[in-house]
Protein backbone atom coordinates (compact mmCIF):
# COMPACT_ATOMS: atom_id res chain seq x y z
CA UNK A 1 0.00 0.00 0.00
CA UNK A 2 1.50 3.30 -1.05
CA UNK A 3 1.20 6.45 1.02
CA UNK A 4 -1.47 7.73 -1.43
CA UNK A 5 -3.60 4.64 -0.86
CA UNK A 6 -3.18 4.99 2.87
CA UNK A 7 -4.25 8.67 2.74
CA UNK A 8 -7.23 7.81 0.54
CA UNK A 9 -8.49 5.14 2.92
CA UNK A 10 -7.89 7.38 5.91
CA UNK A 11 -9.90 10.24 4.44
CA UNK A 12 -12.58 7.97 2.95
CA UNK A 13 -12.97 6.30 6.34
CA UNK A 14 -13.16 9.69 8.04
CA UNK A 15 -15.82 10.83 5.54
CA UNK A 16 -17.99 7.78 6.22
CA UNK A 17 -17.56 7.89 9.98
CA UNK A 18 -18.36 11.60 10.05
CA UNK A 19 -21.39 11.10 7.80
CA UNK A 20 -22.64 8.42 10.17
CA UNK A 21 -22.05 10.83 13.00
CA UNK A 22 -24.28 13.42 11.32
CA UNK A 23 -27.32 11.15 11.43
CA UNK A 24 -26.58 9.32 14.67
CA UNK A 25 -25.47 12.01 17.12
CA UNK A 26 -28.03 13.14 19.67
CA UNK A 27 -27.14 16.79 19.68
CA UNK A 28 -27.89 18.87 16.55
CA UNK A 29 -24.76 20.98 17.12
CA UNK A 30 -22.67 17.82 17.06
CA UNK A 31 -24.46 16.77 13.86
CA UNK A 32 -23.61 20.09 12.23
CA UNK A 33 -19.98 19.75 13.29
CA UNK A 34 -19.86 16.19 11.95
CA UNK A 35 -21.15 17.55 8.66
CA UNK A 36 -18.26 20.02 8.68
CA UNK A 37 -15.87 17.11 9.18
CA UNK A 38 -17.56 15.24 6.31
CA UNK A 39 -17.04 18.20 3.98
CA UNK A 40 -13.47 18.50 5.13
CA UNK A 41 -12.52 14.90 4.47
CA UNK A 42 -14.42 14.91 1.16
CA UNK A 43 -12.35 17.94 0.17
CA UNK A 44 -9.19 16.05 1.09
CA UNK A 45 -10.25 13.27 -1.29
CA UNK A 46 -10.84 15.84 -4.04
CA UNK A 47 -7.41 17.23 -3.35
CA UNK A 48 -5.96 13.77 -3.96
CA UNK A 49 -7.78 13.70 -7.31
CA UNK A 50 -5.80 16.84 -8.31
CA UNK A 51 -8.98 18.89 -8.13
CA UNK A 52 -7.50 21.50 -5.83
CA UNK A 53 -9.83 24.28 -6.94
CA UNK A 54 -12.95 22.25 -6.13
CA UNK A 55 -11.43 20.99 -2.89
CA UNK A 56 -10.54 24.43 -1.58
CA UNK A 57 -13.80 25.95 -2.80
CA UNK A 58 -15.71 23.22 -0.95
CA UNK A 59 -13.98 24.24 2.26
CA UNK A 60 -14.36 27.93 1.52
CA UNK A 61 -18.05 27.90 0.59
CA UNK A 62 -19.55 25.03 2.59
CA UNK A 63 -17.30 24.93 5.64
CA UNK A 64 -16.43 28.62 5.79
CA UNK A 65 -19.82 30.14 5.04
CA UNK A 66 -22.79 27.75 4.75
CA UNK A 67 -22.04 25.65 7.81
CA UNK A 68 -21.25 28.71 9.91
CA UNK A 69 -24.80 29.92 9.24
CA UNK A 70 -26.16 26.42 9.92
CA UNK A 71 -24.37 26.31 13.27
CA UNK A 72 -25.58 29.81 13.94
CA UNK A 73 -29.20 28.66 13.65
CA UNK A 74 -28.76 25.24 15.28
CA UNK A 75 -26.97 26.71 18.31
CA UNK A 76 -29.98 28.87 19.08
CA UNK A 77 -32.49 26.01 18.98
CA UNK A 78 -33.87 24.96 22.32
CA UNK A 79 -34.41 21.26 21.71
CA UNK A 80 -35.46 18.56 24.10
CA UNK A 81 -32.98 15.87 23.10
CA UNK A 82 -34.76 13.00 24.87
CA UNK A 83 -37.98 13.75 22.97
CA UNK A 84 -36.15 13.80 19.66
CA UNK A 85 -34.77 10.34 20.33
CA UNK A 86 -38.25 8.84 20.80
CA UNK A 87 -39.15 8.32 17.16
CA UNK A 88 -35.82 6.86 16.11
CA UNK A 89 -36.85 3.19 15.95
CA UNK A 90 -40.21 3.83 14.30
CA UNK A 91 -38.63 5.98 11.59
CA UNK A 92 -35.78 3.54 11.06
CA UNK A 93 -37.44 1.25 8.42
CA UNK A 94 -38.52 4.20 6.24
CA UNK A 95 -35.11 5.82 6.61
CA UNK A 96 -33.31 2.57 5.81
CA UNK A 97 -35.52 2.05 2.73
CA UNK A 98 -34.69 5.50 1.36
CA UNK A 99 -31.00 5.05 2.18
CA UNK A 100 -31.01 1.77 0.28
CA UNK A 101 -32.76 3.33 -2.72
CA UNK A 102 -30.24 6.18 -2.79
CA UNK A 103 -27.40 3.67 -2.62
CA UNK A 104 -28.92 1.61 -5.45
CA UNK A 105 -29.27 4.66 -7.69
CA UNK A 106 -25.72 5.77 -6.96
CA UNK A 107 -24.28 2.33 -7.66
CA UNK A 108 -26.33 2.20 -10.89
CA UNK A 109 -25.06 5.62 -12.01
CA UNK A 110 -21.42 5.64 -10.94
CA UNK A 111 -20.72 2.05 -9.91
CA UNK A 112 -19.24 -0.83 -11.90
CA UNK A 113 -22.62 -2.54 -12.59
CA UNK A 114 -25.23 -1.16 -14.97
CA UNK A 115 -24.74 1.20 -17.91
CA UNK A 116 -21.87 3.70 -17.65
CA UNK A 117 -24.10 6.82 -17.47
CA UNK A 118 -21.48 9.16 -16.06
CA UNK A 119 -18.56 7.88 -18.12
CA UNK A 120 -16.76 6.69 -15.00
CA UNK A 121 -15.12 3.81 -16.87
CA UNK A 122 -12.85 6.36 -18.55
CA UNK A 123 -11.57 7.38 -15.12
CA UNK A 124 -9.62 4.13 -14.81
CA UNK A 125 -6.98 5.51 -17.14
CA UNK A 126 -7.15 9.08 -15.84
CA UNK A 127 -4.07 11.14 -16.61
CA UNK A 128 -1.73 11.94 -13.74
CA UNK A 129 -0.64 15.55 -14.16
CA UNK A 130 2.69 17.10 -13.26
CA UNK A 131 3.22 19.93 -10.78
CA UNK A 132 2.73 22.53 -13.54
CA UNK A 133 -0.90 21.49 -14.09
CA UNK A 134 -3.36 24.04 -12.75
CA UNK A 135 -6.80 22.65 -12.05
CA UNK A 136 -8.13 26.19 -11.62
CA UNK A 137 -7.12 27.13 -15.16
CA UNK A 138 -8.46 23.89 -16.64
CA UNK A 139 -11.83 24.37 -14.92
CA UNK A 140 -12.00 28.02 -15.91
CA UNK A 141 -11.30 27.29 -19.54
CA UNK A 142 -14.09 24.70 -19.77
CA UNK A 143 -16.55 26.69 -17.68
CA UNK A 144 -16.24 29.87 -19.71
CA UNK A 145 -16.21 28.25 -23.16
CA UNK A 146 -18.07 24.94 -23.53
CA UNK A 147 -20.42 25.35 -20.57
CA UNK A 148 -20.78 29.12 -20.52
CA UNK A 149 -24.55 29.02 -21.02
CA UNK A 150 -25.19 26.49 -18.26
CA UNK A 151 -22.84 28.44 -16.00
CA UNK A 152 -24.65 31.73 -16.63
CA UNK A 153 -28.06 30.11 -16.09
CA UNK A 154 -26.88 28.68 -12.76
CA UNK A 155 -25.64 32.13 -11.78
CA UNK A 156 -28.97 33.75 -12.68
CA UNK A 157 -30.91 31.11 -10.71
CA UNK A 158 -28.76 31.84 -7.66
CA UNK A 159 -29.33 35.56 -8.13
CA UNK A 160 -33.10 35.01 -8.27
CA UNK A 161 -32.87 32.97 -5.07
CA UNK A 162 -30.96 35.79 -3.37
CA UNK A 163 -33.51 38.38 -4.46
CA UNK A 164 -36.38 36.15 -3.34
CA UNK A 165 -34.80 35.62 0.08
CA UNK A 166 -34.17 39.34 0.52
CA UNK A 167 -37.67 40.31 -0.59
CA UNK A 168 -39.13 37.93 2.02
CA UNK A 169 -37.43 39.79 4.84
CA UNK A 170 -37.50 43.29 3.38
CA UNK A 171 -40.65 44.75 4.85
CA UNK A 172 -41.41 48.08 6.42
CA UNK A 173 -41.32 48.00 10.16
CA UNK A 174 -42.58 51.37 11.40
CA UNK A 175 -41.83 50.49 15.01
CA UNK A 176 -38.12 50.05 14.41
CA UNK A 177 -35.96 53.09 14.92
CA UNK A 178 -33.35 53.67 12.25
CA UNK A 179 -30.42 56.00 12.19
CA UNK A 180 -29.10 57.51 9.01
CA UNK A 181 -25.31 57.60 9.29
CA UNK A 182 -25.12 60.35 6.66
CA UNK A 183 -27.26 62.60 8.87
CA UNK A 184 -25.25 61.63 11.92
CA UNK A 185 -22.03 62.69 10.26
CA UNK A 186 -23.55 65.93 8.97
CA UNK A 187 -24.46 67.09 12.46
CA UNK A 188 -22.55 70.16 13.58
CA UNK A 189 -22.04 71.32 17.11
CA UNK A 190 -24.58 74.11 16.79
CA UNK A 191 -27.39 71.68 15.86
CA UNK A 192 -27.18 69.93 19.18
CA UNK A 193 -25.63 72.34 21.61
CA UNK A 194 -26.59 75.84 22.65
CA UNK A 195 -24.30 77.76 24.93
CA UNK A 196 -26.21 80.25 27.05
CA UNK A 197 -24.36 83.07 28.70
CA UNK A 198 -25.66 83.88 32.12
CA UNK A 199 -24.40 86.08 34.86
CA UNK A 200 -23.10 84.43 37.94
CA UNK A 201 -25.56 84.87 40.73
CA UNK A 202 -25.74 83.74 44.29
CA UNK A 203 -29.04 82.50 45.64
CA UNK A 204 -29.91 83.97 48.96
CA UNK B 1 30.15 12.44 8.13
CA UNK B 2 26.91 14.31 8.85
CA UNK B 3 25.75 13.78 5.27
CA UNK B 4 26.21 10.00 5.59
CA UNK B 5 23.67 9.92 8.39
CA UNK B 6 21.32 12.01 6.24
CA UNK B 7 21.63 9.66 3.26
CA UNK B 8 20.88 6.71 5.48
CA UNK B 9 17.24 7.87 5.66
CA UNK B 10 14.94 6.69 2.85
CA UNK B 11 14.02 9.37 0.28
CA UNK B 12 10.46 9.81 1.58
CA UNK B 13 11.68 10.29 5.12
CA UNK B 14 14.20 12.87 3.91
CA UNK B 15 11.43 14.91 2.29
CA UNK B 16 9.32 14.62 5.41
CA UNK B 17 12.18 15.73 7.65
CA UNK B 18 12.98 18.66 5.35
CA UNK B 19 9.36 19.83 5.43
CA UNK B 20 9.20 19.42 9.20
CA UNK B 21 12.41 21.43 9.52
CA UNK B 22 10.98 24.21 7.36
CA UNK B 23 7.76 24.23 9.40
CA UNK B 24 9.80 24.63 12.58
CA UNK B 25 11.84 27.41 10.95
CA UNK B 26 8.60 29.26 10.17
CA UNK B 27 6.74 28.59 13.42
CA UNK B 28 9.47 29.47 15.93
CA UNK B 29 10.02 33.01 14.60
CA UNK B 30 6.24 33.34 14.25
CA UNK B 31 5.67 32.40 17.87
CA UNK B 32 8.41 34.82 18.94
CA UNK B 33 6.71 37.53 16.88
CA UNK B 34 3.40 36.70 18.54
CA UNK B 35 4.99 36.91 21.98
CA UNK B 36 6.62 40.24 21.25
CA UNK B 37 3.65 41.77 19.45
CA UNK B 38 1.76 41.44 22.73
CA UNK B 39 4.59 43.35 24.41
CA UNK B 40 4.65 45.89 21.56
CA UNK B 41 0.90 46.31 21.87
CA UNK B 42 1.07 47.13 25.56
CA UNK B 43 4.02 49.46 25.06
CA UNK B 44 2.64 51.27 22.00
CA UNK B 45 -0.84 51.72 23.43
CA UNK B 46 0.83 52.81 26.66
CA UNK B 47 2.79 55.55 24.93
CA UNK B 48 -0.26 56.61 22.91
CA UNK B 49 -2.13 57.05 26.17
CA UNK B 50 0.83 58.84 27.80
CA UNK B 51 1.86 56.10 30.20
CA UNK B 52 4.84 53.78 30.18
CA UNK B 53 3.44 50.27 29.83
CA UNK B 54 5.13 47.13 31.20
CA UNK B 55 8.67 47.93 32.42
CA UNK B 56 9.26 45.68 35.43
CA UNK B 57 10.24 42.23 34.11
CA UNK B 58 13.75 42.24 32.67
CA UNK B 59 15.45 45.30 31.17
CA UNK B 60 12.73 47.79 30.08
CA UNK B 61 10.13 45.05 30.42
CA UNK B 62 11.53 42.92 27.59
CA UNK B 63 10.90 39.66 29.44
CA UNK B 64 7.24 40.48 30.10
CA UNK B 65 5.87 38.10 27.39
CA UNK B 66 8.01 35.25 28.80
CA UNK B 67 6.65 35.93 32.27
CA UNK B 68 3.08 36.02 30.92
CA UNK B 69 3.60 32.73 29.09
CA UNK B 70 5.01 31.06 32.23
CA UNK B 71 2.09 32.30 34.29
CA UNK B 72 -0.49 31.02 31.80
CA UNK B 73 1.24 27.65 31.48
CA UNK B 74 1.11 26.97 35.20
CA UNK B 75 -2.44 28.18 35.65
CA UNK B 76 -5.19 25.60 35.99
CA UNK B 77 -7.51 25.10 33.02
CA UNK B 78 -10.98 25.25 34.50
CA UNK B 79 -13.68 23.30 32.66
CA UNK B 80 -17.22 24.42 33.49
CA UNK B 81 -19.39 21.58 34.86
CA UNK B 82 -22.22 21.93 32.35
CA UNK B 83 -19.97 22.49 29.35
CA UNK B 84 -19.46 20.17 26.41
CA UNK B 85 -16.00 19.04 27.50
CA UNK B 86 -14.67 17.71 24.20
CA UNK B 87 -15.76 20.73 22.18
CA UNK B 88 -14.67 23.06 24.97
CA UNK B 89 -11.12 21.73 24.78
CA UNK B 90 -10.93 21.37 21.00
CA UNK B 91 -12.16 24.93 20.31
CA UNK B 92 -8.81 26.65 21.02
CA UNK B 93 -7.09 24.10 18.77
CA UNK B 94 -9.57 24.80 15.95
CA UNK B 95 -8.83 28.47 16.45
CA UNK B 96 -5.05 28.29 16.19
CA UNK B 97 -4.79 25.55 13.56
CA UNK B 98 -5.89 27.67 10.55
CA UNK B 99 -3.93 30.66 11.86
CA UNK B 100 -0.74 28.58 11.67
CA UNK B 101 -1.56 26.45 8.61
CA UNK B 102 -2.07 29.52 6.43
CA UNK B 103 1.65 30.30 6.75
CA UNK B 104 2.41 27.30 4.53
CA UNK B 105 1.89 29.36 1.37
CA UNK B 106 3.20 32.75 2.53
CA UNK B 107 6.41 33.63 0.63
CA UNK B 108 8.85 35.60 2.77
CA UNK B 109 11.37 36.28 0.03
CA UNK B 110 11.90 35.10 -3.54
CA UNK B 111 11.67 31.28 -3.32
CA UNK B 112 11.49 31.38 0.47
CA UNK B 113 8.19 29.59 0.91
CA UNK B 114 7.14 26.24 2.37
CA UNK B 115 4.84 25.22 -0.51
CA UNK B 116 4.55 27.29 -3.65
CA UNK B 117 1.10 25.96 -4.62
CA UNK B 118 -0.88 27.28 -7.57
CA UNK B 119 -4.04 27.92 -5.60
CA UNK B 120 -2.26 29.71 -2.75
CA UNK B 121 -4.61 32.66 -2.51
CA UNK B 122 -7.66 30.40 -2.47
CA UNK B 123 -6.04 28.24 0.23
CA UNK B 124 -5.52 31.29 2.42
CA UNK B 125 -9.07 32.49 1.89
CA UNK B 126 -10.40 29.04 2.84
CA UNK B 127 -8.23 28.80 5.95
CA UNK B 128 -9.05 32.28 7.22
CA UNK B 129 -12.72 31.44 6.76
CA UNK B 130 -12.58 28.35 8.99
CA UNK B 131 -10.85 30.17 11.85
CA UNK B 132 -14.28 31.28 13.03
CA UNK B 133 -15.19 27.73 14.14
CA UNK B 134 -12.92 27.95 17.15
CA UNK B 135 -14.73 31.02 18.38
CA UNK B 136 -18.24 29.74 17.63
CA UNK B 137 -17.63 26.34 19.22
CA UNK B 138 -15.96 27.93 22.25
CA UNK B 139 -18.99 30.13 22.75
CA UNK B 140 -21.45 27.27 22.47
CA UNK B 141 -19.49 24.67 24.43
CA UNK B 142 -18.93 27.01 27.39
CA UNK B 143 -22.68 26.90 28.13
CA UNK B 144 -22.64 30.51 29.24
CA UNK B 145 -24.91 33.28 28.03
CA UNK B 146 -22.11 35.78 27.51
CA UNK B 147 -20.09 33.31 25.53
CA UNK B 148 -22.97 32.33 23.24
CA UNK B 149 -23.90 35.95 22.60
CA UNK B 150 -20.34 36.51 21.55
CA UNK B 151 -20.27 33.54 19.21
CA UNK B 152 -23.50 34.71 17.54
CA UNK B 153 -21.96 38.11 17.00
CA UNK B 154 -18.81 36.59 15.56
CA UNK B 155 -20.73 34.29 13.22
CA UNK B 156 -22.64 37.18 11.66
CA UNK B 157 -19.62 39.46 11.53
CA UNK B 158 -17.25 36.98 9.92
CA UNK B 159 -19.72 35.93 7.23
CA UNK B 160 -20.41 39.59 6.39
CA UNK B 161 -16.77 40.62 6.07
CA UNK B 162 -15.58 37.45 4.41
CA UNK B 163 -17.56 38.28 1.28
CA UNK B 164 -16.01 41.74 0.97
CA UNK B 165 -12.59 40.22 1.67
CA UNK B 166 -13.09 37.58 -1.01
CA UNK B 167 -14.13 40.21 -3.56
CA UNK B 168 -11.04 42.28 -2.73
CA UNK B 169 -8.92 39.20 -3.37
CA UNK B 170 -10.74 38.65 -6.69
CA UNK B 171 -9.50 42.13 -7.62
CA UNK B 172 -5.93 41.09 -6.82
CA UNK B 173 -6.14 37.94 -8.88
CA UNK B 174 -7.68 39.84 -11.79
CA UNK B 175 -4.67 42.14 -11.68
CA UNK B 176 -2.08 39.39 -11.40
CA UNK B 177 -3.80 36.67 -13.43
CA UNK B 178 -2.63 34.09 -10.92
CA UNK B 179 -3.59 32.53 -7.61
CA UNK B 180 0.03 31.76 -6.78
CA UNK B 181 1.35 34.03 -4.02
CA UNK B 182 4.86 34.33 -5.49
CA UNK B 183 3.45 35.21 -8.92
CA UNK B 184 1.23 37.87 -7.37
CA UNK B 185 4.26 39.50 -5.74
CA UNK B 186 6.42 39.22 -8.87
CA UNK B 187 3.61 40.83 -10.88
CA UNK B 188 4.20 44.01 -8.88
CA UNK B 189 7.89 44.32 -9.80
CA UNK B 190 9.19 47.73 -10.88
CA UNK B 191 9.22 49.99 -7.84
CA UNK B 192 6.59 51.61 -5.70
CA UNK B 193 4.48 52.85 -8.64
CA UNK B 194 3.70 49.36 -9.95
CA UNK B 195 2.33 48.01 -6.68
CA UNK B 196 -1.29 46.89 -6.83
CA UNK B 197 -2.24 49.33 -4.09
CA UNK B 198 -2.59 52.17 -6.63
CA UNK B 199 -4.98 50.68 -9.18
CA UNK B 200 -6.77 48.74 -6.42
CA UNK B 201 -6.85 51.47 -3.77
CA UNK B 202 -10.52 50.95 -2.71
CA UNK B 203 -9.98 47.18 -2.59
CA UNK B 204 -6.87 47.70 -0.47
CA UNK B 205 -8.83 49.65 2.14
CA UNK B 206 -11.71 47.16 2.05
CA UNK B 207 -9.29 44.26 2.43
CA UNK B 208 -7.38 45.70 5.33
CA UNK B 209 -10.45 46.87 7.25
CA UNK B 210 -12.16 43.51 6.62
CA UNK B 211 -8.97 41.89 7.89
CA UNK B 212 -9.28 43.86 11.12
CA UNK B 213 -12.91 42.73 11.37
CA UNK B 214 -12.01 39.08 10.63
CA UNK B 215 -9.47 39.03 13.45
CA UNK B 216 -12.07 40.50 15.84
CA UNK B 217 -9.81 43.39 16.72
CA UNK B 218 -10.81 46.87 17.81
CA UNK B 219 -12.89 48.68 16.55
CA UNK B 220 -14.65 45.45 15.48
CA UNK B 221 -14.15 43.57 18.76
CA UNK B 222 -17.82 43.14 19.68
CA UNK B 223 -16.93 39.46 20.15
CA UNK B 224 -14.95 40.35 23.26
CA UNK B 225 -16.87 43.46 24.22
CA UNK B 226 -15.57 43.47 27.77
CA UNK B 227 -17.94 46.26 28.81
CA UNK B 228 -21.07 44.40 27.63
CA UNK B 229 -20.39 40.65 27.57
CA UNK B 230 -17.37 40.42 29.91
CA UNK B 231 -14.87 38.77 27.55
CA UNK B 232 -17.19 37.10 25.08
CA UNK B 233 -16.37 33.65 23.80
CA UNK B 234 -13.35 33.05 26.08
CA UNK B 235 -14.94 34.17 29.31
CA UNK B 236 -14.90 30.59 30.69
CA UNK B 237 -11.35 29.81 29.55
CA UNK B 238 -8.26 30.07 31.71
CA UNK B 239 -4.62 29.07 31.62
CA UNK B 240 -3.23 27.55 28.42
CA UNK B 241 -6.68 27.11 26.81
CA UNK B 242 -7.10 30.88 26.98
CA UNK B 243 -3.50 31.45 25.89
CA UNK B 244 -4.09 29.45 22.71
CA UNK B 245 -6.96 31.76 21.71
CA UNK B 246 -4.67 34.64 22.41
CA UNK B 247 -1.88 33.16 20.28
CA UNK B 248 -4.35 32.55 17.45
CA UNK B 249 -5.57 36.14 17.53
CA UNK B 250 -2.07 37.55 17.30
CA UNK B 251 -0.94 35.01 14.71
CA UNK B 252 -3.94 36.16 12.66
CA UNK B 253 -2.95 39.80 13.06
CA UNK B 254 0.52 39.02 11.72
CA UNK B 255 -1.02 36.92 8.94
CA UNK B 256 -3.37 39.69 7.78
CA UNK B 257 -0.54 42.24 7.96
CA UNK B 258 1.73 39.99 5.90
CA UNK B 259 -1.00 39.27 3.37
CA UNK B 260 -1.77 42.95 2.90
CA UNK B 261 1.94 43.57 2.37
CA UNK B 262 2.18 40.71 -0.15
CA UNK B 263 -0.98 41.38 -2.13
CA UNK B 264 -0.98 45.16 -2.33
CA UNK B 265 2.51 46.41 -1.45
CA UNK B 266 4.71 44.02 -3.38
CA UNK B 267 5.87 41.85 -0.46
CA UNK B 268 9.62 41.48 -0.53
CA UNK B 269 10.07 43.86 -3.50
CA UNK B 270 11.90 47.11 -2.85
CA UNK B 271 9.98 50.39 -3.24
CA UNK B 272 13.14 52.00 -4.69
CA UNK B 273 13.60 49.45 -7.47
CA UNK B 274 15.21 51.20 -10.44
CA UNK B 275 15.64 54.44 -8.49
CA UNK B 276 18.98 53.73 -6.82
CA UNK B 277 22.20 52.32 -8.34
CA UNK B 278 22.11 48.64 -9.22
CA UNK B 279 23.49 46.55 -6.37
CA UNK B 280 22.65 49.05 -3.65
CA UNK B 281 20.76 47.30 -0.87
CA UNK B 282 17.90 49.80 -1.02
CA UNK B 283 17.03 48.66 -4.54
CA UNK B 284 17.42 44.94 -3.90
CA UNK B 285 14.56 42.63 -3.04
CA UNK B 286 14.96 41.35 0.49
CA UNK B 287 13.26 39.90 3.53
CA UNK B 288 13.71 43.31 5.14
CA UNK B 289 11.10 44.98 2.89
CA UNK B 290 8.53 42.30 3.57
CA UNK B 291 9.17 42.56 7.29
CA UNK B 292 9.00 46.37 7.27
CA UNK B 293 5.72 46.43 5.35
CA UNK B 294 4.15 43.74 7.53
CA UNK B 295 5.31 45.59 10.66
CA UNK B 296 3.64 48.76 9.47
CA UNK B 297 0.26 47.03 9.15
CA UNK B 298 0.71 45.23 12.47
CA UNK B 299 1.38 48.65 13.99
CA UNK B 300 -1.87 49.90 12.42
CA UNK B 301 -3.77 47.14 14.25
CA UNK B 302 -2.39 48.39 17.56
CA UNK B 303 -2.93 52.00 16.58
CA UNK B 304 -6.62 51.32 15.80
CA UNK B 305 -7.06 49.68 19.16
CA UNK B 306 -5.64 52.69 20.96
CA UNK B 307 -7.67 55.28 19.06
CA UNK B 308 -11.05 54.01 17.85
CA UNK B 309 -14.12 53.37 19.96
CA UNK B 310 -15.90 50.06 19.40
CA UNK B 311 -18.43 49.88 16.56
CA UNK B 312 -22.02 49.28 17.47
CA UNK B 313 -23.28 45.93 16.18
CA UNK B 314 -25.73 47.32 13.60
CA UNK B 315 -23.05 49.69 12.32
CA UNK B 316 -20.71 46.76 11.78
CA UNK B 317 -23.37 44.99 9.72
CA UNK B 318 -24.10 48.16 7.75
CA UNK B 319 -20.43 48.74 6.96
CA UNK B 320 -19.93 45.17 5.83
CA UNK B 321 -23.04 44.61 3.75
CA UNK B 322 -24.03 48.08 2.58
CA UNK B 323 -20.67 49.78 2.11
CA UNK B 324 -17.88 47.29 1.52
CA UNK B 325 -19.66 44.80 -0.73
CA UNK B 326 -21.04 47.45 -3.14
CA UNK B 327 -17.66 49.24 -3.19
CA UNK B 328 -15.82 46.04 -4.10
CA UNK B 329 -18.36 45.01 -6.75
CA UNK B 330 -18.22 48.44 -8.42
CA UNK B 331 -14.45 48.46 -8.33
CA UNK B 332 -14.27 44.97 -9.85
CA UNK B 333 -16.26 46.34 -12.83
CA UNK B 334 -13.98 49.37 -13.04
CA UNK B 335 -10.99 47.06 -12.92
CA UNK B 336 -12.43 44.84 -15.65
CA UNK B 337 -12.82 47.91 -17.88
CA UNK B 338 -9.25 48.96 -17.05
CA UNK B 339 -7.94 45.50 -17.92
CA UNK B 340 -9.79 45.47 -21.26
CA UNK B 341 -8.70 49.03 -22.05
CA UNK B 342 -5.14 48.09 -21.01
CA UNK B 343 -4.86 50.92 -18.49
CA UNK B 344 -2.59 50.12 -15.58
CA UNK B 345 0.18 47.66 -14.83
CA UNK B 346 -1.69 44.42 -15.55
CA UNK B 347 0.05 41.15 -16.17
CA UNK B 348 -2.47 40.03 -18.78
Amino acid sequence: MTITDFLFFAFAGATIMAALGVVSSKNPVHSALFLVLTFFSASAIWLMLEAEFLAITLVLVYVGAVMVLFLFVVMMLDINIAKMREGFVSYLPVGALFAFMMLAVMVYVVGPVGPDVMGTAALDNAVKHGPEYSNTEALGEILYTDYVLAFEIAAVILLVAIIAAISLTLRRRPATKYQTPANQIKVKRNDRLKIIKSDAEVLK
Amino acid sequence: MGLDVWNWFPADAQTLLLILGKIILILIPLMLCVAYITYAERKIIGYMQIRIGPNRVGPRGWLQPIADAMKLMFKEVIIPTKSDKFLFLIAPVLSIMPALAAWAVIPFDRGMVLTDVNAGLLYILALTSIGVYGVIIAGWASNSKYAILSSLRVGAQIVAYEIAMGFALVGVLMASGSLNMSDIVEGQAGGISSWYIWPLLPLFFVYFISGVAETNRAPFDVAEGESEIVAGFHVEYSGMAFAVFFLAEYANIILISSLTALLFLGGWLSPFEGMVDAGHWLGETSLFWFFAKACFFAFCFLWFRATFPRYRYDQIMRLGWKVFIPVTIVWLFVEAVMVVAEVGPWAV
